[in-house]
């Protein structure tokens, strides 16, 4: 926990400054290499680049504690409300992708490990692989041409009306289902591993030899133990399961932070993208943080500091 | 393990394990396709022509044309070489950076291991797509500077796994003779340690040059590869995305050439793992 404030601090230091390490500076960028000086100045000034880096820093971070992330360079209106209107996108989508990541991931690590060597352990292995060699952007592509074009069975683009929970839900399947396949693979895997990790324990020998069955086993002496680094791992997954959520929300064009960031480097406008990224950074802390306090609640022997 | 018997060990994983074998034969074929690109392209993969835009897969065109009439099946076994080259590359930049920085860590410790860790800890907490793109945002885009935004996204990574390798190995007694002989710290790490932790290293480095496969064709999938007309997959499946109700094999040919590259070098590292993860042997 002590921790979490410094790096975090870190992150945020370190995206203010290489931003302000574009060629000529972000308002240049944003303006072209046609723009006149006097406009460039204008802008500058207008967003505060104008003052010395320094300045410009403490500024920064005394904004951002109040939770003022700066205005966008292009609409000049302040990045938190933008960010406020497409985070539900991507919360919604982060959410029910790891939630189909657990659901089918730990199940099949389970089945895999118990039938080690035999046929359902290759076709879940290979199918896992298949999984994490999957970018994002293909697999969301490939569903969308079969349920989306062919089949007619769901929208083909958009983030459908928040305000409407059947809209709101029709637009989310494919892009989780997209996301939660690669979870799945990424999960599955490593249950299987640490499941078969356990189930050579002394502990699991004892429990067996003294009779009892072999589902007792599995399930109350093998799996608990097992879940204990899957737990932390879905905490190091965060990464992935952000990253993901980016060329998830292109493909399907999910007004989500992930389109909204590739928008900002696309207009280079780059205080906002400078607030996503640091957004999403919050985001993955933010995992990690819950993981740990999960971690302690299901494993007694670790006490949370 | 000595290095004897993990070099065995790795030849009898190939022998054995089949998935090993069957991803090293893919990626080798991939890597042939790239060095005779030129030989084996049945077009040009950047010439125009007008008269057959969005030619479905056909004898002349078995990938079908796009929407400039360029070949398909040229512009992928010409994308294999942005690919490889940027996965190749930026794990050996981000090997030449995160080993030392490893190995410094874990056998200084103390405050320098400290350091180290928080770096490592900062730096991981981006998503290594999300990490790219800010550096690419920043300097601009060109094939050299992918490399370097992959590379730095790969740093810590390889670097937290250069420190847990250092720390195993550090309290051995041939490290423990050699700083009793008063060799100094440096030449401790480059002689002693380095050679012990490369192979495991090395091993994982083909899981890395898959998720810097993937990672290049995000980015350029983004708009942020290489400039065009050079053809990169990630690219040409963002060009055929506009084009998937009329023309799907825009995006679908590309795609499978991603994946497949990927595939076979995850199909590599999952036998190499088993290595360096004795328990799970067998």
């Amino acid at each position: 926990m002590i921790y979490v404030l410094p790096t975090l601090w870190a992150v945020v230091t370190f995206v203010f400054f290489i931003i302000r390490m574009v060629p000529g500076g972000p308002a240049m960028a944003v303006l072209g290499s046609y723009a006149t000086a006097e406009s460039i100045r204008e802008l500058e000034k207008q967003m505060g680049l104008d003052k010395p880096l320094l300045v410009q820093y403490g500024n920064f971070l005394k904004d951002l504690c109040r939770g003022d992330l700066g205005k966008s360079m292009i609409t000049k209106r302040p990045v938190s409300s933008e960010i406020a209107k497409a985070l539900p996108y991507t919360i919604d989508l982060t959410i029910a992708g790891m939630l189909i990541g657990i659901v089918l991931g730990v199940p099949i690590g389970i089945m895999t490990a118990l039938k080690r060597n035999r046929a359902p352990d290759y076709i879940g292995r290979i199918l896992s692989l298949v999984g994490i060699s999957m970018p994002e952007f293909y697999l969301g592509i490939l569903l969308m041409y079969v349920l989306a074009i062919k089949f007619d069975l769901f929208p083909v683009l958009g983030g459908g009306n928040m305000s409407n929970l059947g809209s709101r839900l029709h637009h989310l399947v494919l892009p989780a289902l997209t996301l939660g396949i690669i979870m799945t693979a990424f999960i599955s895997r490593m249950v299987r591993s640490s499941m078969l990790n356990v189930l050579k324990e002394d502990y699991v020998r004892t429990a067996k030899a003294k009779g009892l069955k072999e589902r007792v086993v599995i399930y109350k002496h093998a799996l608990r133990n097992a879940l204990i680094p899957t737990v932390t791992v879905i905490g190091l997954y965060a990464s992935i399961l952000m990253g993901g959520s980016v060329l998830t929300e292109i493909i399907y064009s999910r007004p989500g932070l992930g389109k909204m960031m590739v928008f900002a480097v696309k207009d280079r406008d780059y205080i906002a993208l400078q607030s996503v990224i640091i957004i999403f950074s919050a985001f993955v802390f933010l995992i990690n943080l819950l993981t740990d306090l999960f971690y302690s609640l299901i494993d007694p022997r670790i006490e949370y500091h | 393990m000595s290095s004897v018997s993990r070099k065995a060990l790795i030849i009898r994983t190939f022998k054995y394990n089949k998935t090993s074998t069957v991803g090293l034969v893919m990626a080798m074929m991939i890597v042939m396709m790239a060095l005779i690109a030129p030989w084996i392209s049945p077009y040009d993969p950047i010439s125009q022509d007008m008269n057959v835009q969005h030619a479905p897969p056909s004898w002349e065109h078995p990938f079908g044309t796009d929407s400039y009439g360029r070949d398909q099946l040229s512009r992928i076994l010409w994308g294999s070489r942005v690919s490889l080259v940027v996965g190749i590359l930026s794990v050996l930049f981000a090997m030449a950076a995160g080993i030392p920085l490893g190995m410094v860590g874990g056998y200084k410790g103390g405050r320098t291991d400290n350091l180290v860790n928080r770096f490592i800890d900062m730096f991981m907490s981006f998503p290594i797509v999300i990490l790219g793109l800010l550096v690419l945002a920043v300097m601009g885009p060109g094939l050299l500077k992918i490399v370097i935004a992959i590379a730095a996204a790969l740093t810590p990574r390889i670097a937290r796994l250069a420190r847990g390798s250092t720390l195993a190995i550090k309290g051995k007694e041939y490290i423990e003779a050699a700083r009793a002989v008063g060799q100094n710290s440096g030449k401790i790490m480059f002689i002693h340690i380095l050679p012990n932790i490369l192979g495991e290293i090395l091993v994982m480095g083909t899981l890395w040059v898959a998720t810097a496969i993937i990672v290049e064709a995000s980015l350029s999938f983004i708009g942020l590869g290489v400039r065009p007309p050079t053809p990169s997959w990630g690219a040409m499946i963002r060009d055929g995305l506009d084009q998937l109700t009329n023309a799907p094999w825009l995006s679908f040919f590309p795609g499978l050439a991603i994946f497949l590259s990927v595939f076979s070098f995850n199909l590599i590292a999952d036998g190499l793992r088993d290595i360096s993860d004795p328990k799970l042997r067998g």
